[in-house]
């Protein structure tokens, strides 16, 4: 009787908004459509509120203005893979739209 | 933010005469004009943009709630009108249901910030069925003042 280890991949990483209007509901639907392609599940925490990632309504809900640092936890399969490229969308890409 | 620094409660339409999408936008943005929030002159340019934004992607989020809104220079402030309608509007929400509240944003053009926070006091109460559901019990203009009024002071309920 072996003890069966369910192996659990969280990752995390924070990231820094960085387009001068910050997160509004454009930026959000991105952050959404893209954390919605991975499976896992992606939590965004702003240090007050935690938001689902996969959640518009939740993200919405972040007033993530630019020079604010969101923590990205994802647990599941492709937590690594869907982390890297909300990274990618948040800080190279900036959602495509202009730094202040 | 509060709902008070930014709800014009003179611009709450507890049943809104229009059936259509634009026509609910055009109404609540004709509610702000009345209450001396915008200019006459400004509602058409007003109306064009929030229209405009939203045929690039729709603000219906689903749950029946949808939130039309647009940065504008006919602002200084974040501003808002709220509109209800029992029939239901097709505003091609994101669950492709139709929506029974509209709150309508306004926000000025040089201040990211602000819209940010309007918008995060939105969905925070949005979200939450019970606020959803006293929304769409609210039958006059009075009511929808208590209404979020009430869920000011009460930021967790």
């Amino acid at each position: 009787m072996g003890e069966r280890v369910l192996e659990k991949l969280v990752r995390e990483t924070t990231v820094e908004i960085k387009n001068a209007e910050g997160l509004h509901m454009r930026p959000a639907m991105q952050f959404v459509d893209t954390a919605s392609r991975f499976d896992c599940d992606i939590i965004v925490s702003n240090g007050q509120t935690n938001a689902d990632g996969k959640s518009i309504m939740q993200m919405s809900m972040l007033a993530a203005t630019c020079g604010t640092r969101l923590h990205l936890q994802a647990q599941g399969p492709e937590a690594e893979q869907a982390l890297e490229a909300l990274r990618d969308l948040v800080e190279v890409k900036t959602f495509g739209e202009p730094p202040p | 933010m509060r709902f008070d620094e930014f709800v014009c409660f003179e611009a709450t339409i507890p049943e809104l005469q229009a059936a259509d999408r634009d026509g609910a936008i055009t109404e609540l943005i004709a509610a702000l004009v009345k209450a001396g929030k915008i200019s006459s002159e400004s509602a058409k340019e007003v109306a064009k943009a929030v229209i405009k934004r939203e045929n690039e992607a729709s603000t219906g989020m689903g749950k029946g709630v949808a939130v039309p809104h647009v940065k504008h220079a006919a602002v200084k402030h974040v501003l808002a009108a709220v509109g209800q309608s029992s029939g239901g509007i097709d505003f091609a929400s994101l669950d492709e249901q139709p929506v029974y509240s509209v709150i309508l944003l306004i926000s000025p053009v040089n201040n990211p910030d602000k819209h940010l926070q309007a918008m995060e006091n939105v969905f925070r109460h949005l979200q939450k069925e019970k606020f959803r559901k006293f929304l769409r019990q609210c039958r006059t203009p009075a009511e929808l003042e208590d209404l979020l009024k009430e869920a000011d002071e009460n930021p967790s309920w």
